[in-house]
């Protein structure tokens, strides 16, 4: 798609929530001891979060939402907007987002709807609120984004359990004739759906006893058919191909190169697929950050996450331009240019398995 | 661009590989080191260094390391 441009949505604030249980792959017995080293090295996740049974993504967003509400002295009330951007919802209806409206107090004359996307979510998530927000004459959206992963994996899978964590975060977005333009480009592929899928429990194949039943597909991976399924080469290819021309385009569009992005922040897949891609896109070291090796791929959170972590601090004092990239499950990508001047970036907020914050 | 280049930089990233066990009629499958991981840094090699992105089937369809370096070639040609 071209690039699409919205005026007048300051990206504001930004908060990120994830349990206090972290687990570390170096220990992780399921793995060959001589495999850890590899695992580690190559994906570059080193530990993750994890969510104890009974703790959600609705609950995580809700505490990176409550907790950024409050620190930007910002009224229930004045929000007009909130989406949540999951693959993990509460139920399978009705939305979760309609259900934290009430949670978080919200007022009920506003939207309040689901988004059904993973590693591009977050991209996607700024375009429909910030998109939202500029054709509606709305002044305050709420943005959060999150998954509980761990869940939705086997942990006798080595090719998806080591990678994934737990994570939710809340984006404060605000009306302002000041703020530079928000520049996107969005992009989809769904002949490439199987290679990121759970293949039961939907409409299409319904729950059967089979469903539960673990088989061997190959040492180290054992799994159900209600367990995620990642075709790790078919989504290598895919990223390292489709994402680097995206990136460049939008900054070409904008008559921009690498060099004019201050941070370039993207969706944290594994090292090996992130470090292909920012070498093709022609970033530095220092432009990308990471943060990946503490908390592995935690989907739609991932890119805020990343921001809250590494540039928190940072951006609290200066203004930047970012580009952020997300990308996978789909298959989706995404990409957004946006200028953030004084970004208030709460500190990482941590939860023990009942949800009280530590 | 020649194949021992090719040869040097799969030795840096297969640590696990003993240093200079690795030739051009060397079969992936046949190394004892070989899985899905060093798939992947294979792909991500050829896709930083040679600006050539491989898919999963095309590492299925070549045995040794002299035939994937023959297929970047073919594809740098393109």
């Amino acid at each position: 798609m071209a690039v699409v441009s919205i005026p007048h949505v300051r990206v504001q604030a930004i908060s990120a929530c994830v349990p206090k249980r972290c687990q570390r792959n170096a220990q992780d017995e399921k793995i060959d001891e001589k495999d850890r080293g590899l695992l580690i090295r190559a994906t570059g996740v080193e530990e993750r979060r994890i969510a104890s049974i009974g703790l959600t993504a609705v609950d995580l967003c809700e505490v990176a939402a409550r907790e950024l509400l409050r620190n930007q002295c910002v009224d229930p009330d004045s929000i007009d907007i909130l989406v949540l951007v999951t693959q993990s919802g509460d139920f399978p209806l009705p939305a979760s987002a309609i259900i934290l409206q009430d949670r978080l107090g919200l007022r009920r004359d506003i939207m309040a709807f689901d988004v059904g996307l993973g590693c591009s979510g977050y991209i996607y998530g700024l375009s429909i609120v910030a998109g939202l927000m500029q054709s509606m004459g709305l002044r305050r959206g709420l943005l959060l984004s999150g998954d509980v992963s761990s869940t939705r994996c086997s942990v006798s899978d080595k090719s998806t359990y080591p990678l994934f964590g737990d994570a939710g975060s809340a984006t404060l977005l605000q009306h302002d004739v000041t703020a530079q333009d928000m520049h996107l480009s969005l992009f989809s592929d769904g002949s490439g759906y199987k290679n990121i899928i759970i293949r039961d429990g939907g409409m299409r194949n319904g729950f059967s006893e089979s469903s539960f039943v673990p088989h061997v597909v190959s040492p180290g991976i054992t799994r159900s058919r209600l367990h995620l399924e990642l075709d790790g080469m078919g989504v290598f290819s895919f990223a390292t191909s489709r994402v680097p021309p995206s990136v460049n385009d939008i900054l070409s569009s904008l008559k921009m190169q690498s060099s004019d992005i201050d941070f370039f922040v993207m969706h944290q897949a594994n090292k090996l697929i992130n470090e292909t891609v920012r070498r093709k896109c022609g970033f530095s070291n220092e432009q990308t950050p990471y943060s990946l090796a503490k908390f592995g791929n935690t989907s739609s959170a991932s890119i805020p996450l990343t921001i809250v972590a590494e540039l928190g601090d940072l951006l609290a004092r200066r203004s930047a331009v970012l580009l952020l990239s997300g990308f996978g499950v789909g298959l989706s990508w995404g990409n957004a240019l946006i200028h953030v001047d004084e970004l208030r970036c709460l500190p990482l907020i941590e939860v023990s398995d009942d949800g009280r914050q530590v | 661009m020649n194949i021992t280049d090719f040869i040097e930089k799969l030795e840096v990233e297969f640590e696990e590989v003993e240093k200079g066990s690795i030739t051009p009629n060397t079969v992936f499958l046949d190394m004892k080191e070989w899985c899905s991981l060093y798939a992947l840094i294979v792909m991500a090699i050829v896709s930083t260094d040679y600006d050539v992105d491989l898919s999963g089937d095309d590492l299925v369809g070549v045995a040794t390391v002299s035939d994937l370096f023959d297929l970047i070639q073919r594809r740098k040609a393109i």
